[in-house]
This record gives structure tokens, sequence and C-alpha cells, in this order.
């Protein structure tokens, strides 16, 4: 992506481009765990998703329904707060591939 | 018509900010500014002004309170000194980096330790590298001058830029003066509308004020905001010139007084430049050939054009009211000898701190200093480049 000069720039460091966060993708900061959903323990109570820093829960319709790995950090907070004995995400190890990584 | 008024310092700018009437004053007291705000209080309560008068808990919020009504979209100002404008310290950098033209009253005071209420240039002098147009005044008639055209100047769209407006502690912001004060509608006109950029309360327009900047971007947008204060002297000089021709009181960046023919020239800012002009009369009656050039903006410094008058003086004394412990001279002296570094025909150059917490400065003191230029032009040479006036040895 081309950066604008400090001419281009627009006044006062405002970025007229609203929500363009979504081009951030925070999932390259991962390093070495990733959470993994498992569908038939999650009772949808939803308390990974209102405690995920980066809305990586993906909900389709009414319904948690996995990772949005572009952005999940790796944190491990959905996992941590998942409430069934048996939680529905657990941290699991990832390998990371350094070259498919640097190009994104 | 102009009307002929007896106000103090504070009341001067209250007026002027009554004329204004800007949308939102957010402020905390402090001595000695505390009746800028108070007046502006009383004419919110007597329905004198319609802009929002807000009182927050401290001088950090009062300036994050301008930011952030500033930011919404509205014509913003405060008014502080000292320990109150240090208090704002994080907040001034924010204000300039956002390139708010939010305008402050800034009566000039000491910073503490020891604690003193008395007038110095400490708290303005420190603030120096905040991004703000600093303008500093002699009396009250400038300071009400100054605090009108402080809007315009911050609001032009090619600056777009902070601006505080100072006025000495005590000396002026207490001392009642006959002021003109203008038409409440000439000044209005001359204010103008206020039109912001990007206002946040524009909700059709989608926006982030403020968003991190990392190694990327932060350095482009500090060179962009750099720009506005550097495209400032050109608005400076027309509003100063318009308001001459409006007024009768033309503007710009220093006054000179009686520097034409002059050999050795004192450099004082705000109100010891008033005392010093009598010294200067005093000493062309007996004939000495001595010059004062008082500086009335300092950010943007109009380097220059001060070396321009100064670079055929043979002795120039620059006279500080504050110090900067460990650095080669105060504030003024170090952007006054490095502008006249490119010049191969340029004065001597010594540096006086006076008046720190508000030690009075006299004519005699004028005059001693003047007589040591006289000497230095005489001889050539400079025994000590810095020194202090009134200060027991
Ligand atoms: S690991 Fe952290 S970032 Fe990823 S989905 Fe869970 S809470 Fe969100
Ligand atoms: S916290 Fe666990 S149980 Fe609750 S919705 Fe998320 S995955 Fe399902």
């Amino acid at each position: 992506m081309k950066k604008e000069t400090w001419k281009e720039l627009t006044l006062g460091t405002i970025n007229l481009n609203a929500g363009n966060s979504v081009q951030n993708l925070t999932g390259t900061w991962r390093s070495g765990k990733k959470p993994q959903f498992i569908e038939d323990k999650c009772i949808q109570c939803f308390f990974c998703w209102l405690y995920c820093p980066h809305h990586a829960i993906e909900v389709q319709g009414e319904e948690v329904k996995g990772i949005k790995y572009d952005y999940c950090t790796g944190c491990g907070m959905c996992s941590e707060v998942c409430p069934p004995k048996e939680k529905a995400i657990v941290m699991v190890k990832e390998e990371i591939k350094l070259a498919e990584r640097s190009s994104k | 018509m102009s009307t002929l008024k007896t106000l103090n310092g504070n009341q001067s700018v209250a007026e002027a900010a009554r004329q204004i009437d800007p949308d939102v004053v957010a402020a905390y007291p402090i001595t000695p500014s505390t009746s800028i705000v108070e007046t502006i209080a009383k004419f919110k309560a007597d329905g004198l002004i319609t802009g929002e008068f807000v009182c927050p808990e401290s001088e950090h919020s009062a300036m994050s309170l301008c930011i952030g009504a500033a930011s919404g979209g509205g014509r913003v100002m405060t008014a502080t000194g000292s320990q109150g404008l240090a208090l704002m310290w994080e907040m001034l950098y924010i204000a300039a980096g956002l390139r708010l033209p939010i305008v402050a009253g800034i009566v000039n005071r000491s910073l503490s330790a020891p604690i003193n209420i008395h007038g110095d240039h400490s708290d303005t002098m420190g603030a120096r590298d905040s991004g703000w147009i600093q303008i500093y005044s002699e009396n009250c008639q400038e300071a009400y001058d100054n605090f009108i055209q402080a809007f315009r100047i911050a609001e032009h769209l090619d600056v777009r830029t902070p601006a505080l407006v100072g006025l000495d502690g005590f000396i002026i912001s207490h001392s009642l003066e006959g002021i003109q004060v203008e038409d409440d509608e000439k000044i209005k006109k001359f204010a103008g509308e206020y039109k912001p950029v990007y206002p946040m309360l524009d909700t059709d327009q989608k926006k982030t004020v403020g968003p991190i900047d990392f190694t990327d971007y932060y350095f482009e947008h500090k060179r962009n905001q750099i720009e506005g204060i550097e495209n400032a002297p050109k608005v400076i000089e027309e509003v100063g010139k318009e308001f001459g021709k409006e007024f009768g009181r033309e503007y710009g960046f220093f006054e000179e007084y009686r520097t034409d023919d002059a050999e050795v020239c004192i450099v004082v800012m705000s109100s010891a430049a008033g005392t010093c002009k009598d010294a200067v009369d005093e000493l062309r009656n007996q004939g000495k050939k001595v010059g004062l050039l008082k500086p009335r903006v300092f950010r943007p410094f109009p380097h220059r054009k001060i070396a321009e008058v100064l670079k055929r003086m043979k002795a120039v004394a620059v006279l500080d009211r504050s110090s900067s412990p460990g650095a080669f001279g105060a504030p003024l002296f170090t952007e006054i000898r490095s502008a006249l570094y490119d010049y191969p025909e340029r004065p001597k150059i010594v540096n006086y701190v006076y008046g720190l917490g508000g030690r009075d400065i006299k004519g005699e003191h004028f005059k001693e200093v003047a007589s040591k230029l006289e000497r230095i032009a005489k001889t050539g040479k400079v025994e000590e480049i810095y020194g202090y006036i009134n200060l027991r040895e």
C-alpha cells in the first residue's frame, strides 16, 4: 500500500477512511498458539464474543460459529472465559509459516 | 465608534472574549489569570454571551475539554498561567498536533519552586516547543487587540494552529489602563464566522480523530503540523495590517522604538518594554544612540526580520524574563543569536535575565544595560556574555 507524503495527509491527523482497521490483519501477530472451536461443546453463551479484544469470533445468524483467524491474535481470552467444563474453545499449537506471514 | 474604558489586563481579555463569544470557554482559575475566567462567568450569568462556559476540575481537564469541543467543531478558548499552563502541558501538544485553533489567554507567571505568584515568562517559554503560536502584549490595549487577532490567525485555513496571548502577571493583568474597546459588531465582523474542518459533530462524514501513528506515519504528521505554524507569518502580517486599517492600531512581528539611527539596541518583550521606552527617551535626550526592539510574536519566531534590524547595530542586549538552566543563554537570546549567525556583519550580543518571580526592572536598569552596550560598542569586547539584572550578587 502506498503511503502518503506529509503534504497529502488530512489536516490534524484525521483519518477519513473510517473503519479501515479491517485492513489491519492482526492475525499476523499470532505466535505459537491459536484457538480451536469445538461446536458441539458450545452453549452459545457469547462470552467469547464479548471478551475477544479483536472481534475475531465468527458469528453467523445468531450463533457462534468459529474464529476469524485473519484477526485472531491468539491471546487466549476466549478460551479462558468459555464456561463449559469441557471448553468449546481450546488453545492448540500452531506452526507459523514465516514466508506465508510476511507475504500478507 | 470605539469607547474608552478603564480596564485591567484580565478584563481586557474578557472583554475581547465577550465580543467574540466563542462556542465554548473551558477554564480553571489560577492567580493571576482568575479574573479573566471570573469575568467571563459573570458575562454568562448575565446573559451577555451565548457560548457554553465550563468549569472542569483542573487545567489538564480544561485543555482536554477545549480539545474535545474544538474537535466537535466549536470556536474555543481558555485562560490560565504558570502551574496551570504547566498542568496543561500534555494536552497543549495534542491541541497543536490535532491542528485545533484554540485560543488561550496566558497571564505570564513564574513556576514553582519556590512558590511565587508574580509575573515572569517561565510558563510560556517552557511551552515554546508545544507547537502553539505565541504572541506577547506590552499593555492592556495590546492584550485586547492581540486576543482578537489570535482567533483570526489560529483559525486561518493555512494555519489551523492553537495560539496563546501572553500578558504579564499583575503588572498588566491587574493594572488599570484606559483602553479603546471597539464596537461589538465590528469585532464580531472582524473575527468572522468560524468554519471547522472535519468536525466530529458532522456525523454524516465518518472519521477517526487522533488515531495511533507508529513509525510509518508519525513523522509525516509532525511535518504536516510544522507547516501550519510556518504558514502563520503571512497571516499574522495580514491580520495585523487589517486590524490597523479597521481600528487604527497596526501590528507586526515586533515593534521598533527609535532604532533608525541606533548603534546599540535593547531587545525586551512585554510590559518591561514600556519602561524601556522611557529609558530610551531619556538616553536619547542625552544624545545616546540607543534603540529598543520589542518582539511581539515569539512563535513562529520572526528570525529573518529581527536579524535584518539588528545586524547593523554595534551591540545588542537581549533581556529574557525566564531562564533556561544549563542552556547557552535564555530562550529569546538563543533565538536571536542564532538568527544573526548567517550575517557576516553582526553585532556583539549579550544576554541578561531579569524580573524572575516578578522582580522589578526599572529605568535605571535599562540605563545600566545601555551603558554596558556602549562600552562593548566602543571596545568591541564582550566580557560577560550572560548576566542578571537587579539580582543581589
Ligand atoms: S484468542 Fe484472543 S483474539 Fe483470538 S479469538 Fe480468542 S479472544 Fe479473540
Ligand atoms: S464462550 Fe464458549 S460456550 Fe460460550 S459461546 Fe463462546 S465458545 Fe460457546
